[in-house]
């Protein structure tokens, strides 16, 4: 004590040391490297090592990709201005893009087509695929991002006949009748179905028959022929087109019918519960291109010439009632996830069956379901590709067929399959992150 | 969508059981359009082009019976088939008429219920190897590594060549002609085999075709034409005389560019008939007196056809062969027109 009086210590501080700024090791970008790229030496060894693969990668990929031919007529033309070099061949995208897109044989606008509404557009034409696909991204809007009006649902249940009469083409009377038919089936169900969910089903059901097949019976012969849009038969779809097409629709028609097969399997009712078993157990034991197989070639044989079901609508069925019976399994685990206690606590509140499994059981096993379902989707995205085995031209169709048997372009791999290969990703990727955004937006438990 | 689908099926169900019952000419005629089975694409022989129209040495056939039955060469359906759906396609009457690269066998014809027509173009099975593997014969390719097309007769065909001569190999199976060149371009194979027009237009792409040779071999027959299906003999001789008809002219010198001034009149009374100037050969298929005039006029005679898909001129470079005349050493032999 005594020392420390007497002025016995150096030096004493009497203030704070002014700030310096952190070790360079130990800030920026350094600091970042050193701790996630060269933590140790295993680490660095092996940053440096995946360094160099990605440079190998690079270096064999970039000159090719940089060095593309984008303006030539043949592969043997893109092999002349290459001269040796090594370069893609990316003038076969410039020249086919409306082949891969839309299939050989949509039918483009020319000077010729017949011009509507008032010459501001033609009867037939790219736009008419472009507009439906603009438009079902305003209609699937409100089914995807729930926080948008509910209005906006309305256009989404007529989109599917509006896409269909921009895409097929022909009479609008037609999907025109189907519309109707289901407004009138929805009308009866709404009108009946309080009093009994059965006598409401059954009503509905046979009230868009009715009018289907009188409507049907009203359109005349040959309105098809002098249609406001040129009429397209399926069999001239392809390209991307087709894909999405195929998509689109087997996603939106096999979830519903997921639920309804995972409900079943759950049912007390033998009979529902029996049949819904073995179709799932089934389906998912057969391969998906057996199915196709199936739709394309046997099915031809039971119907009479020229009058089968259309082929477009035959792997629809096909594909949908594949991921149907993924779904219902996927549906199944969510619901199996549930503790009995939700099933006893909607038993206890007096709910019936369906206010039960619409309030309570189903919103939260689809929310454990979602990663579930979102695979199938995606699986099934990809599996459309699938049909260019029973000579439909999809994008994979197109490539494989007709443009790699041209003359001019045989030889071509790389460039349209990598074409394809982005293409599906940026579809698949933007399925996943959609998923993952629901997840978040839809998580109620407590971290 | 789905349900008025579903009711135009019902219709048209009860309506078309009854026209399934007449010939197939008369389904055509009524139709307007010809329903032709071709491959989903294979270069030189059936492809759609830029613009969506089909083009190609199969194709041609299917245009000329148009012209011959409809009097345009451009009312055709053109139907793509794959190996798996070709068949089927033309049993259940989903096409009147399959044209695509199919050998004329045994079973096809007899078992399946087909009629063959006859033989557009004389194939047979081939060997390509590197230029540096230094072999100039198939049967110094003991213990090579082989790309093979597996379920294809192919297959079949490249076991019985090596086991008649005592030779050894190793398969490496592959699924498309696509995957094959990918394949044995990158050396995962020595020797890659399939039909020798096949492998030409194959080596036509690659980037150096004169690094490799087709060994002179030829281990199969395999003679590809159009067919029908059993049991309509008056549409099988429509489609057997219209290929016929294309043949003759060759031989008899009756081209696209003089059809015009020979069907005045010849001296030649086999070129007349064919031309419909002299006798009744039309009336008798059931067709009207130009009805080969129209045919050759569409795309012109064989050879014509031949030079202009998969000729020496064309990328694909195929000499004739055995598909020239049988006046020029070739296969070709028409039946007399008379």
């Amino acid at each position: 004590m005594a020392d420390q009086t007497t002025n016995s210590i150096a030096f004493v501080a009497d203030g704070n040391i002014p700030e310096s700024p952190p070790p360079a090791t130990e800030t920026g970008v350094v600091k970042w490297l050193r701790d996630n790229l060269f933590s140790n030496v295993t680490n660095s060894v092996l940053t440096i090592v995946s360094l160099y693969v990605i440079y190998l990668l690079l270096a064999s990929t970039m000159p090719w990709m940089l060095n593309g031919v984008w303006n030539a007529s043949s592969l043997a033309e893109c092999r002349e201005i290459l001269a040796g070099k090594s370069g893609a061949c990316f003038a076969v995208l410039t020249e086919r893009w409306h082949q891969l897109l839309y299939g050989f044989k949509y039918p483009q606008a020319t000077e010729e087509s017949a011009r509507i509404l008032g010459g501001l557009l033609t009867a037939e034409g790219y736009w008419r695929p472009n507009l439906a696909f603009l438009l079902l991204i305003v209609a699937i809007a409100p089914v995807l991002f729930f926080d948008l009006p509910r209005k906006l649902l309305l256009f989404t249940a007529v989109y599917p006949f509006l896409a269909f009469w921009l895409i097929w083409g022909g009479t609008i009377l037609a999907p025109l009748v189907a519309l109707i038919g289901f407004v009138a089936a929805a009308y009866v169900f709404q009108t009946f179905g309080r009093g009994s969910f059965a006598v409401g089903f059954f009503g509905a059901v046979a009230a868009a028959f009715a009018v289907w097949i009188i409507g049907g019976a009203l359109i005349p012969e040959g309105a098809s022929e002098n249609a406001m849009l040129t009429a397209v038969p399926s069999r001239d779809l392809g390209g991307y087109m087709l894909n999405m097409m195929l998509g689109v629709t087997c996603v939106s028609l096999s979830l519903p019918l997921g639920i309804v097969l995972a409900l079943g399997r759950q049912s007390s009712m033998p009979l529902i519960k029996w049949i819904c078993v073995i179709f799932i157990e089934f389906v998912r034991g057969v391969p998906l291109i057996t199915l196709l197989f199936v739709a394309s070639v046997m099915l031809a044989y039971f119907f009479p010439p020229e009058s089968t079901v259309d082929l477009f609508l035959r792997v629809v069925i096909m594909i949908t009632m594949f991921s149907a019976a993924y779904i219902a399994e996927v549906i199944r685990g969510g619901l199996a996830a549930l503790p009995r206690g939700q099933y006893e606590a909607a038993d206890s509140l007096g709910l019936d069956y369906p206010q039960a499994m619409r309030l309570i059981i189903l919103p939260q096993a689809m929310k454990i379901s979602i990663p579930g379902i979102v695979n199938v989707a995606v699986g099934l995205f990809k599996d459309t590709t699938l049909v260019s085995v029973i000579s439909m031209f999809d994008l994979v169709g197109m490539i494989r067929g007709p443009i790699l048997a041209s003359t001019e372009w045989n030889g071509v791999y790389w460039e349209l399959l990598g074409f394809a290969a982005l293409v599906f990703f940026v579809v698949c990727y933007g399925i996943s992150q959609y998923s993952q955004w629901l997840e978040r937006r839809l998580a109620t438990d407590h971290r | 969508m789905k349900k008025t689908v579903f009711l135009g099926a019902f219709t048209v169900a009860g309506l078309a059981a009854a026209a399934a019952a007449a010939g197939t000419m008369d389904d055509v005629k009524a139709r307007g359009k010809l329903n032709c089975g071709v491959t989903t694409g294979l270069v030189g022989f059936a492809a759609p082009d830029a613009n969506g129209e089909w083009k190609g040495f199969d194709v041609a056939v299917c245009r000329a019976v148009a012209a011959a039955v409809l009097g345009d060469a451009s009312a055709v359906e053109f139907v793509p088939t794959t190996g798996k759906t070709r068949f089927t396609a033309l049993a259940s009457g989903e096409i009147d008429m399959l044209a695509r690269n199919t050998t004329w066998t045994f079973s096809r014809d007899v078992d399946l219920k087909f009629e063959f027509t006859g033989v557009n173009y004389y194939d047979g099975q081939g060997f390509m190897v590197p230029k540096e593997l230094g072999v100039s014969s198939a049967k110094e390719l003991d213990g090579a590594t082989v790309c093979i097309q597996t379920g294809t007769t192919t297959e079949l065909n490249l076991a019985d060549f090596f086991r008649s001569n005592n030779i050894s190999y190793e398969p490496v199976p592959i699924e498309t002609n696509a995957e094959a060149q990918q394949q044995y371009l990158a050396g995962a194979c020595d020797v890659y085999t399939t039909d020798a027009s096949g492998l030409a237009a194959t080596r036509a792409t690659f980037e150096n075709p004169g690094d490799h040779v087709l060994l002179p071999e030829i281990i199969s027959k395999e003679p590809l034409g159009p067919l029908v299906r059993h049991g309509d003999h008056e549409w099988g001789d429509v489609v057997r005389w219209t290929l016929n008809a294309l043949i003759s002219a060759e031989e008899l010198g009756i081209t696209s560019a003089n059809i015009g001034e020979m069907s005045a009149g010849t001296n030649n009374p086999e070129i007349n008939r064919i031309l419909g100037t002299e006798g009744t050969l039309g009336e008798m298929l059931g067709l009207d007196a130009e009805w080969s005039k129209r045919a050759i006029a569409a795309g012109g005679n064989y050879g014509e056809i031949f030079a202009q898909n998969i000729g020496e001129e064309t990328p694909i470079g195929l000499a004739r062969g055995l598909n020239a005349q049988w006046t020029e050493g070739g296969l070709l032999y028409s039946p007399p027109f008379r």
